[in-house]
């Protein structure tokens, strides 16, 4: 009788397998082919030179070139100087933002939700194109401003310089990465224990003080999602960088995914450009280890 | 909650997010004045006021982008139109491909990887998972030669197969299916349906918000996934709109309101698909975050 149970429920495992894969196939199809097939693609690439003419294995030779290159070096610093800019006041200002607006009316809420989502909907290309118009030194608003309320002597090359450039970079990444981090502030505010934010008021709590006790300890997962995901969105920012500086001048603005592009596809050194690629994805796959730890531990709801 | 709306405080807030409000509106408030402007208006010289507004709006720009045809064969028939209209049917029809069968697909492997229990689900989930954890980009370079291998170079489906491959969705709507009663499925069972009715019939209707939110979700990003686009497409009448703009804007650099009408057509159309659906939107943010 027992075996007989066992094996009916082998066979009904057998059949279930049978069916989940039937159900699986076309994601798993597409999956190991667009994603799995080039990630080992690039990963066996990056152990090669391989160019327009061919491509030999040269062990680590790629990745020793990494660390003396210049240019390698210099877009390595502008990224993580980009991602210690950013990611602290792309966090600060949507915890501050997602606090007002949560408190707001629901029409109120879902307006300023959408105004802060606008450039991430209209995408970096059409940012861009207006942003590098306003930057212009001829045409461009900002010096006008500038200089006709006497702010600015004469009109300055805002994207040609190379201290004002990478700047001008970081104000565009701060528009089109707030949207996200403030949408989950507010979902995530209106999910805070409202019983506990009343009985510390009734206890006399000031907004302050039942704001860092009470609200922020329960946030804390949201916090560190919106951390890592404006790390991980930062370290890999291209588009902007494409677009409107080229990672000019000199590679002042250059990150190492946009001279990962111009090595692969300008220069046409696909081995040397997927060691970029390769050392990028372990420095960002570290940041997403941390968020999946984080989001397995307990978080939000 | 008692919200105390005359605080100075909350004021504060208020005005400053106002503000605020109004600085991200305006960038889209010029490139659509701009589109509209004539080639002296567009013009900022110093000691000359700006025009805030448009005093003498004109077509012209629009005129001026849509003059500019692009050939090309359709079922083997040559046609012409606009290039402009071209490229934006180009990003349509990669964001609708790319939305279904992202839904279709994440919704069938979603499901059975959170209903089912079969040899090599873990395996299979931990893959989906790891692969999320690497970033996008860095898989650029391999994809444009597997492309090439596959006879996809120069097609719209070079970009559409990659973004329904990556595993977000099925990601998503597996925590959606989590939601499904088990008990509903046995009684389906139960009644003699079939494994694929089964999910036609009790599944979909339940995870209907999911998928909603995956649609829509998919649609935009793929309309903006800009560098998968500038790597795979180079033809005049295969590229998008977001491609077509920049094509403008280094070919063009000075002639803004030729610029600002090309932006003007990629940006508005996505904008109102996002305010059409943007209640799914939001759930699907949120729900992206929560712990499955």
């Amino acid at each position: 009788m027992g075996t007989s149970i066992a094996a009916k429920s082998k066979a009904i495992r057998r059949r279930e397998t049978l069916i989940a894969y039937l159900f699986l196939l076309p994601a798993l199809v597409i999956f190991t082919c667009f994603v799995i097939t080039p990630m080992v693609m690039g990963f066996v690439t990056s152990f090669t030179n391989a160019n327009m003419g061919g491509s030999k294995f040269v062990l680590f030779d790629n990745y020793i070139r990494l660390f003396k290159d210049p240019k390698f070096l210099r877009s390595a610093w502008n990224t993580l100087f980009i991602v210690l800019i950013s990611v602290p006041a792309v966090t600060a200002f949507s915890l501050w933002a997602g606090a007002a607006i949560y408190r707001m009316s629901a029409g109120a809420r879902s307006f300023f939700r959408c105004v802060f989502y606008l450039p991430v909907v209209t995408g970096s290309v059409a940012v861009v194109v207006v942003w590098k118009w306003m930057f212009d030194t001829y045409n461009g608003l900002f010096n006008y401003i500038g200089t006709s309320t006497g702010l600015m002597t004469r009109g300055m090359d805002w994207l040609g310089n190379s201290t004002t450039a990478i700047w001008c970079i970081l104000a565009i990444l701060f528009t089109t990465s707030i949207g996200q981090p403030i949408v989950l502030y507010v979902a995530a505010l209106g999910n805070v224990d409202q019983s506990l934010v009343e009985a510390a008021e009734v206890d006399g709590a000031t907004g302050l003080q039942a704001f860092w006790r009470i609200k922020w300890p329960s946030i804390m997962p949201t916090t560190l999602y919106v951390v890592v995901i404006t790390s991980i969105n930062s370290f890999q920012c291209f588009a902007l960088i494409q677009l409107l500086t080229s990672g000019g001048p000199n590679y002042h603005t250059s990150t190492i995914m946009y001279l990962l592009y111009e090595t692969a596809f300008t220069n046409h050194q696909y081995g040397y450009a997927d060691a970029m690629g390769v050392l990028l994805a372990l420095v960002i796959a570290l940041f997403s280890a941390l968020q999946f730890k984080v989001m397995n531990g307990g978080t939000t709801e | 909650m008692k919200v105390n709306k005359k605080s100075p405080y909350y004021i504060f807030c208020l005005v400053l997010l106002v503000i605020l409000a109004l600085l991200f509106l305006f960038p889209l408030y010029w490139i659509v004045t701009g589109s509209l402007k004539d080639k002296t208006a567009i013009l900022i010289k110093a000691g000359q006021a700006v025009q805030w507004f448009p005093q003498a709006p004109t077509g012209a720009n629009y005129a001026k982008l849509l003059a500019n045809q692009v050939s090309f064969s359709i079922l083997g028939l040559a046609a012409k139109m606009p290039a402009a209209v071209k490229w934006l049917g180009n990003s349509v029809f990669i964001s609708l491909a790319a939305m279904l069968l992202t839904c279709v697909t994440a919704s069938l492997a979603g499901y059975v990887l959170a209903k089912k229990s079969f040899y090599g689900k873990a395996l299979i989930f931990t893959l989906f998972v790891c692969a999320m954890a690497l970033p996008k980009q860095v898989i650029l370079i391999p994809l444009v030669s597997l492309a090439k291998t596959l006879g996809l170079a120069e097609s719209l489906w070079s970009v559409v197969l990659p973004i329904v491959g990556w595993p977000f969705g099925v990601f998503l709507m597996k925590q959606f299916s989590e939601t499904i009663p088990t008990s509903l499925l046995e009684a389906a069972r139960i009644d003699g349906a079939g494994e694929f009715r089964t999910f036609l019939s009790v599944v979909v209707p339940i995870i209907k918000p999911g998928i909603g939110a995956l649609a829509i979700f998919t649609f935009i990003s793929a309309w903006n996934e800009y560098p998968l686009q500038l790597v795979m497409l180079h033809r005049t009448d295969v590229k998008t709109i977001a491609l077509g703009i920049a094509g403008l804007q280094s070919e063009m650099s000075t002639d803004y309101g030729l610029i600002m009408a090309g932006a003007a057509l990629g940006a508005v159309p996505i904008i109102l698909v996002f305010l059409a659906f943007q209640k799914y939107f939001t759930q699907g943010i949120t729900m992206g975050a929560v712990k499955g």
